[in-house]
């Protein structure tokens, strides 16, 4: 069995606005090995951006962790990453977790130049050796095929979408993460950029044996990337297990539906539908499967109590009372 | 092409002018660049290609949103720009238009039931309010938002995105079309949430004998909605290749549109790790304001060829039945 480097135990993350707590993470224990690549998929409002940003603590101001451990193994030691104060995390962003942001514009600052903000982030990691950090980040950005003269003088909108992506890949590494963290690192690009970015994340995987977690409503990054995929729906997990299982043999309705409702343009035809209805809504969520008021195999068991995690086959776990049932991957 | 064209583009181009900087000068941006296209009754056309190729643009020009810089835009035979008002406004009525984005495309402070019912009055289809909720509730009815009177007045915030691009189908529907352009109306939605729109789409198409331009980056989506119609790719402001969908897909000609089927990630583990994705020769995409000279492709197409690719502007060749493609390896087949 692969070293555990990272250990979520029930964690649940809130949001209080004024129609009340907005609960987007419920219950959620997941562990990411050294050396793989997790991908967490789900649709608007399932939990797995704030589960990520939950991972390194930075949840916007109105939401909170309100319960749950987040167990970091590094170095040797077992951290909680969810009791650090801000010095702590200062000390252990970046150094030990690095995270990627959906936004490549958004995510620099529009009036300094790549070189600068690559610099006032080593300096506030305390790395303060200009030729030192220089060094380091034209043989990062070469890594991630830029031309790195060019691309360290100018500023971020002088730079093209897929660009400005390698760019915050290649800030991510300088201080060498154990774990990377990419949220939705492939939406918005086109398909060609998309493929070049694929790629790159590949070889830094096969390089540098990061863990990586990938934060995707896109089916097919996880498809591409993923040696392990965590399904989340409304907060929770509802199906974890290999890239094969839930791709060849999903168990869960919801997995099902989501990999039914993707059509593909090289496979051939597949037979397709779309789930019915709509995501519940996080503040008055109703007891039972969130997923019952759209699943067709609903029973009324189903609206009782909530189903959890079972293993139904070598790391393969359901949340759904009838995955005897649902057995016909495709 | 046995239907006759409902809609034909003739040799239009769009250029739009920028000024580079405070003190810059003002530049030429060609958006579109000398296409022409006919489009035939009852027909599917699914104009695929990434941001910033110019789909968006020519659905602008198509619902004469915008005005071609020169060329000429046909509906039903006659130019649009050219038109008495009565033709005009026919025009108008007969050609509509659904955008991406079902969050800013309805007005937030209005009710359903205003946003759906202001063209009937204002092309007089109904007179009075009774006339015009029982039509709302007729079209609410016809995109599946049931029961309807659930949701005649409500706000769109109270809506889901799902429900909001129906409400934006309804109103596209409002004054009976026959020709809607689809502009990534499923793009901004949730994977669950698509199929039900695409599946709705296709059964207005058929109830309803509209014509459709799908516009999509979307390969897949526009395979699965356009299996019976064409396909055309377009890469920086001009159709690269046009043809019937399964052809397109199975037998790409165009080096882009074969770089992009290489290229493309799919929901299926084997299949997408199996590509092999086509070596550009650059991975940068030229900026409008500078193209190359010639075919726009040749600084990333491996197939170039010096001297030619670089130099002209390959015409339309058609080395099988109606599957057209814009290539010099193409030329003389």
């Amino acid at each position: 069995m692969a070293r555990e480097i990272l250990n979520i135990e029930n964690l649940f993350v809130e949001y209080s606005n004024i129609r009340g707590k907005v609960k987007a993470v419920r219950g959620v224990n997941l562990k990411l090995y050294k050396g793989e690549n997790l991908a967490l998929i789900g649709e608007s409002g399932s939990g797995k951006t704030t589960l990520g940003t939950a991972i390194i603590r930075l949840l916007p101001s109105s939401g909170y962790i309100k319960d749950g451990k987040i167990i970091y193994k590094g170095n040797g030691n077992e951290y909680d990453i969810s009791k650090f104060n801000e010095k702590d995390l200062r000390q252990f962003r970046w150094k030990e977790i690095a995270m990627v942001f959906q936004s490549a514009l958004n995510s620099f600052n529009p009036v300094l130049k790549v070189w600068d903000q690559i610099y006032d982030t080593a300096k506030a990691h305390g790395i303060s050796n200009r030729s030192f950090v220089r060094e380091r980040a034209i043989s990062l950005l070469r890594y991630v095929q830029l031309d790195p003269e060019r691309v360290i003088n100018s500023y971020p909108h002088e730079l093209s979408g897929g660009m400005r992506q390698r760019v915050l890949i290649a800030m991510s590494l300088l201080l060498e993460p154990k774990i990377l963290i990419l949220d939705e690192p492939t939406t918005a690009l086109d398909i060609l950029t998309q493929r070049n970015i694929i790629e790159l994340l590949r070889t830094i995987k096969s390089d540098m044996g990061l863990s990586m977690i990938f934060i995707s409503h896109d089916l097919s990054l996880a498809a591409e990337l993923a040696d392990r995929v965590a399904v989340m729906y409304a907060g929770a997990i509802v199906e974890l297990g290999s890239v094969e299982d839930i791709f060849y043999r999903p168990r869960h309705p919801y997995t099902l539906g989501l990999i039914k409702a993707v059509p593909t343009v090289t496979a051939g035809f597949r037979e397709l539908y779309s789930i019915p209805g709509s995501p519940p809504d996080l503040i008055n969520l109703s007891p039972g499967c969130k997923f019952a008021p759209r699943c067709e195999y609903r029973r009324s068991e189903c609206e009782k109590d909530e189903p959890t995690l079972v293993e139904v086959g070598p790391d393969h776990f359901v949340a759904c009372i009838r995955h005897k049932e649902i057995n016909n991957g495709r | 092409m046995e239907d006759r064209a409902i809609i034909q583009l003739d040799h239009v181009s769009k250029s739009f002018t920028v000024r580079s900087g405070i003190f810059g000068g003002r530049k030429h941006m060609q958006v579109i660049g000398d296409l022409s296209l006919s489009i035939g009754k009852g027909e599917v056309l699914c104009l695929v290609g990434e941001s910033g190729c110019g789909k968006t643009t020519t659905g602008k020009l198509i619902v004469g949103l915008i005005k071609p810089t020169s060329g000429k835009i046909l509906f039903e035979g006659k130019d649009i720009w050219s038109m008495n008002n009565e033709e005009f406004k026919n025009y108008r009525k007969a050609v509509q238009i659904i955008h991406q984005d079902p969050y800013s495309s309805l007005n937030p402070v209005h009710r359903i039931y205003n946003i759906l019912s202001a063209p009937l009055f204002r092309h007089g289809i109904v007179k009075s309010k009774s006339e015009a909720e029982e039509k709302v509730l007729e079209l609410l009815d016809r995109v599946d938002l049931t029961p309807p009177r659930d949701f005649i007045y409500k706000y769109p915030h109270q809506l889901s995105g799902g429900q909001r691009q129906r409400v934006a189908i309804a109103r596209s529907l409002t004054l009976n079309p026959k020709f809607i352009v689809a502009d990534e109306a499923v793009s901004m939605l949730d994977v669950s949430i698509r199929l039900s729109i695409i599946e709705l789409l296709r059964r207005l198409k058929e109830e309803m004998n509209v014509t459709f331009l799908f516009i999509t980056h979307d390969l897949a989506m526009a395979k699965y909605f356009g299996w019976e119609g064409r396909i055309a790719v377009m890469y920086l402001g001009r159709i690269v290749e046009i043809g019937p969908t399964p052809r397109v897909i199975e037998n790409p000609l165009h080096p882009y549109t074969k770089a992009l089927l290489m290229a493309i990630p799919e929901a299926d583990p084997q299949v997408t790790r199996s590509k092999k994705p086509m070596q550009l020769r650059s991975l940068d995409i030229p900026s409008l304001l500078n193209l190359p000279p010639g075919c726009s492709f040749n600084p990333r197409c491996p197939f170039w060829i010096e001297g030619t690719c670089d130099r002209e502007v390959p015409n339309m060749y058609e080395p099988e039945k109606d599957h057209y493609v814009s290539c010099f390896l193409f030329r003389g087949k």
